[in-house]
């Protein structure tokens, strides 16, 4: 078995609440230089920046995966991670399906843009990605694992856009693979309050919106080859892999 | 005023059939954050609200909320309505947004004080 540092939750400047600096070319440079060997870039509900992180990730040794932090109907982010590009696909479709389309205004709400390695902009989104899909938490888990994905909420500790803010606590029901906890919570004292959740699975990362966040917060991976799988199967705890917290 | 006596008044729709339409309604608390239901509402309220998460049962057991009353024309999710059912609170509807029914539910429980 081999150990990865994993950095699952990272915004690009696709995301309008990231810095401009987030270009998909210096977050691997980031990424390299604090060891990461796993990425997500997870934008707010859109996964148009994924295959160019991929490609300049391979480069650098690093496994980009593809994902996206959706905002569900009940206005709870989640990171929801894919392994291929068919099912990265099929998820961008679905995400502009449901979202609901509120035409962006950049100055307000900031800059939604795609650019290509030489970071040159190839694309603006016209609709905001602040957005919330017509989706509730319960039915997009069920999506995300139809194409075989990772499904996470995000920052279950927040105050804001959180299970716990949204929908008072964890619900018991919810098929999540682990739940997504920031540095400032201490996962023991979580459990002490919701002694449900002892046995759950849970991740940091760093959900880095500037650039000299990438990494600040990582999760240590325990697998034994750098894909997808044996993600799955640390975040799961199965196999003899496993994750460890900071 | 019970749940019943809002229901008639308001034109409300029922979608829990015939639980908890005697339970006794003391005022309303419109909100569409669990958290700050959980932290704020008083028992034997209307919670008005576009939430139709299983979760928002839980927390109008755990704040004795008289009626949990969804806003837009919005419908509880299956599992939503089924514990609803177990917990015997009742779930009502409306097709006016939540200002409106706020509204009209204050005048109903207040004009004539």
């Amino acid at each position: 078995m081999n150990l990865y540092q994993a950095d699952l939750h990272i915004h690009s400047v696709l995301s309008p609440c990231a810095d401009l600096e987030m270009s998909p070319g210096n977050i691997v440079s980031m990424a390299k230089n604090m060891g990461l060997s796993i990425i997500a870039i997870t934008d707010h509900n859109s996964t148009l920046h994924a295959p160019l992180m991929r490609r300049l990730a391979e480069n650098a040794g690093i496994l980009a995966i593809y994902g996206a932090e959706v905002t569900t109907r009940e206005e709870v982010h989640c990171v929801c991670l894919f392994a291929d590009e068919d099912s990265r696909a099929d998820f961008q479709n679905f995400l502009e399906v449901h979202i609901q389309k509120v035409p962006n205004k950049p100055d307000i709400l900031g800059y939604q843009v795609v650019v290509n390695e030489k970071e040159e902009i190839i694309e603006e989104v016209e609709y905001s990605l602040h957005g919330a899909l017509n989706v509730g938490i319960n039915e997009l888990e069920a999506v995300v694992h139809a194409m075989n994905g990772i499904f996470i909420p995000a920052h279950i500790d927040r105050p804001k856009y959180s299970l716990t803010s949204q929908l008072g606590f964890v619900p018991p029901d919810l098929n999540y693979d682990a739940l997504e906890v920031s540095i400032n919570s201490s996962i023991e004292s979580i459990c002490i309050h919701n002694p449900s959740l002892k046995r759950k699975r849970f991740i940091r990362s760093s959900d880095a919106h500037f650039i000299e966040q990438v990494g600040s917060v990582t999760t240590t991976f325990r697998m034994e080859n750098l894909n997808f799988d044996g993600l799955l199967k640390a975040i799961k705890g199965i196999d003899g892999y496993d994750i460890m917290l900071p | 005023m019970t749940v019943l006596d809002i229901v008639k008044s308001l034109g409300l729709k029922v979608y829990t059939e015939t639980v908890g339409m005697d339970r006794e309604i003391t005022g309303g608390y419109t909100s569409d954050l669990l958290s700050d239901v959980m932290g704020n509402a008083q028992a034997g309220t209307v919670w008005i609200t576009l939430q139709t998460h299983i979760n928002i049962v839980a927390v109008a057991s755990l704040k004795d909320i008289a009626a949990i009353l969804l806003v837009k024309g919005l419908e509880p999710e299956p599992n939503t309505l089924q514990k609803s059912l177990e917990e015997g609170i009742p779930i009502l509807g409306t097709s006016k947004q939540a200002f409106e029914i706020s509204g009209m539910l204050y005048q109903l429980l207040y004009s004539n004080r």
